[in-house]
């Protein structure tokens, strides 16, 4: 018996460091050091708590949420105006809406389910919390049509910048062949996929691009060896996206191929190769969701950011040296795409 | 259709699954060990994944790749001693207590790389070192011999386990344990000793199959970046029936059909959708288990705490 005990009690102590690990922990990170002074206590901070599937330092798409909250945060005046609490590495979509009811309850103003898979837990648990606002992507569906008032959603036309890191690669490919690493066909991943494919045919309609999905967002093992079958393909330009692409980046650098990087900046992986990455600026959309909180509206209305609304940031590399002429033509995709002359296909 | 035939085509194909293999090998032949002990290690993926992390972790801080790789030895030797005096000393029931290991590495390597790095960075591993002579036969010294020396080490490995295994007092020692520990300890073998030796050489082969991938293969450090690739291990281990050659195929088989998915996704005149091609490693790996493995048995003694009784 006292063997058993021993046996439960090492296991639970397994359990709880790993859970510290998971989630618990960055909860109570979040929300650091800096204490309020006393006698400035405003009126109570407006509430945010995020909930997504990889961690807010992925280098993508987690990360680009993150960051935009922060940046909401500053602009607001600080933690004493608005708190972040987060749960990351919400995969298992059980957990998450454990986690979002969790926040509900606890009173936050704005819950934020960042991932596609959150949806239906959203539908189950924003009518039960009437007066808390709810956001999810990447989707336009708000859940309005079945009554459900107080869901924002947004979603990102990653097609857009897609468009105009294909544009470059097809110029700067001399090979004539480019390699896409791609996670599972499906949102905004599958959107950027088409929008490069689209902008690198504009340039050379023969070039040849080579897409290849991995069916993980985590295999990062398989997404270089992903990148290493196209470069025996004989590209010699990469992209990629979602957050299993730093072993397809190392990849590239081995083989001095180009890489374009989406969602947030790659550029610190490999300064040398990274030429161009399309950046999501999430501050458009929590702005005008925060605004319309703010009035009473908590939720109802679908977002998008654009390159026009400048929720889309091309970033480039300054240490690349990128030809003047194909700057031109990225710039001149980008205000195509602005004033409408592009069009991408995107079914 | 031809494109797939061409020697180019086959020899990228090959050497990819050399390298998918890699982890896979350290992994499953240490997972070998333990089995043929009477001990299931539920563990591995969570003692990669902490092999991966300080191994990365050392590298990142030192350069120093040797270094790194000693690092990963060590803490793959610690988390086996734990799990060895879970499951020998306190006979935990060994499928329980390898998930909580498990999780535990899962959380511990999170929990550390948030903790001491915060965000993905890069290293610069073990490079390819051709070996002379061999690395120029055509087609055989690109595919074999243009590697790194992970991948040479985890493919040696194979003919050493065997021999251990088969040909030496050691290994009838860990095999008899495994079939009927009774049997051994009566002629003074001792169990706890076996399994501990076994146990923590999985773990510290464990935690090489994760450098292999950190400070090798990939030269970064992801959370979970070995996603289910250490479970994949243990049934390789089933799948080459507790034999090393048998493991080296299975693990041969699974990577190169993993290999091929990959290449005849950009193959134009096959149009295949990816879908399908990323169930292919898998389903494959079923069929070949189901037709081959059912006439072979486990050690009697696996997954059974061993108790002298005194």
């Amino acid at each position: 018996m006292k063997k058993n005990l021993l046996v439960i009690l090492v296991l639970a102590f397994a359990l709880l460091l790993s859970a510290c690990g998971s989630a618990a922990a960055p909860a109570e990170e979040a929300a650091p050091a800096e204490e309020m002074p006393a006698e400035e206590i405003p009126a109570e901070p407006f509430k945010v708590a995020i909930i997504m599937p990889s961690s807010i330092t992925d280098l993508a798409f987690s990360q680009s949420m993150y960051d935009a909250l922060v940046a909401v945060q500053e602009e607001m005046g600080g933690e004493s105006a608005m708190e972040i609490v987060y749960s990351e590495g919400m995969f298992v979509v059980d957990d998450a809406a454990a986690a979002i009811r969790d926040y509900a309850s606890e009173g936050y103003d704005l819950i934020i389910a960042h991932g596609s898979q959150y949806g239906s837990s959203l539908q189950e648990i924003a009518p039960d919390f009437p007066t808390t606002s709810f956001a999810w992507g990447t989707t336009l569906n708000t859940f309005k049509d079945e009554g459900i008032n107080n869901v924002f959603a947004y979603e990102a036309n990653s097609q857009e910048g897609g468009y105009v890191n294909g544009v470059m690669a097809a110029s700067l490919s001399k090979s004539g062949v480019i390699g896409v690493v791609g996670p599972i066909q499906a949102g905004d991943a599958d959107l950027y996929v088409k929008g490069f494919v689209a902008g690198a045919k504009s340039v050379n309609p023969d070039v040849e691009v080579n897409v290849n999905w991995i069916g993980s967002f985590s295999d990062v093992a398989l997404a270089a060896e992903a990148a290493n079958t196209h470069i025996g393909a004989g590209a010699d330009v990469l992209t990629g996206t979602a957050q299993m692409v730093p072993g397809a980046i190392g990849v590239a650098e081995e083989n001095g191929a180009l890489w374009f990087g989406t969602q947030a900046s790659q550029t610190s992986l490999a300064e040398d190769i990274v030429v161009a990455n399309q950046v999501y600026d999430w501050t458009v959309v929590l702005d005008e969701m925060l605004a319309n909180i703010k009035n009473g509206v908590y939720g109802g209305e679908a977002y998008t950011i654009t390159l026009a609304n400048g929720g889309l940031v091309m970033d480039y590399n300054s240490a690349f040296d990128l030809p003047a002429d194909v700057k031109a033509a990225a710039d001149a995709a980008v205000e195509g795409i602005i004033d409408g002359s592009i069009e991408i296909p995107v079914e | 259709m031809s494109e797939i035939f061409s020697a180019s085509v086959i020899i990228s194909i090959l050497t990819s699954g050399i390298r998918l293999a890699t982890p896979y090998l350290y992994a499953a032949i240490g997972e070998t060990f333990s089995q043929r002990s009477g001990v299931l290690n539920l563990g591995v993926e969570g003692q990669m994944l902490l092999g991966a992390f300080v191994s990365f972790y050392v590298v990142f801080k030192t350069e120093n790749l040797w270094l790194g790789l000693l690092s990963a030895i060590i803490v793959g030797a610690l988390m086996g001693l734990a799990m060895a005096f879970v499951t020998v000393n306190l006979q935990a029931e060994q499928g329980i207590s390898g998930i909580g290991f498990y999780l535990f590495g899962l959380g511990m390597s999170d929990l550390l790389f948030k903790m001491l790095l915060g965000t993905v960075e890069t290293v610069k591993g073990f490079s390819v070192v051709p070996i002379p002579i061999l690395s120029k036969i055509p087609v055989i010294g690109e595919i074999f011999f243009n590697q790194n020396v992970l991948v040479y080490v985890a493919f040696l490995l194979v003919p050493i386990a065997w021999f251990v295994l088969n040909k030496t007092t050691l290994g009838l020692n860990i095999r008899s344990v495994g079939e009927n520990p009774e049997a051994a300890d009566s002629v003074g073998v001792s169990v706890v000793k076996i399994r501990y030796f076994t146990i923590i050489l999985g773990g510290i082969l464990s935690g090489v199959a994760g450098a292999s991938m950190s400070i090798a293969l990939l030269n970064v450090f992801q959370q979970n970046m070995t996603s289910g690739l250490g479970f994949i291990a243990v049934a390789l281990v089933y799948f080459g029936a507790w034999r090393a050659w048998g493991v080296l195929a299975g693990a041969l088989l699974f990577s190169m059909v993993q290999a091929i998915q990959l290449r005849i996704q950009i193959i134009d005149s096959i149009s295949l959708s990816p879908d399908i091609a990323v169930m292919m490693p898998y389903i494959l790996t079923i069929i070949v288990l189901v037709a081959s493995v059912s006439r072979v048995r486990a050690p009697s003694a696996l997954t059974k705490p061993f108790d002298r009784g005194e």
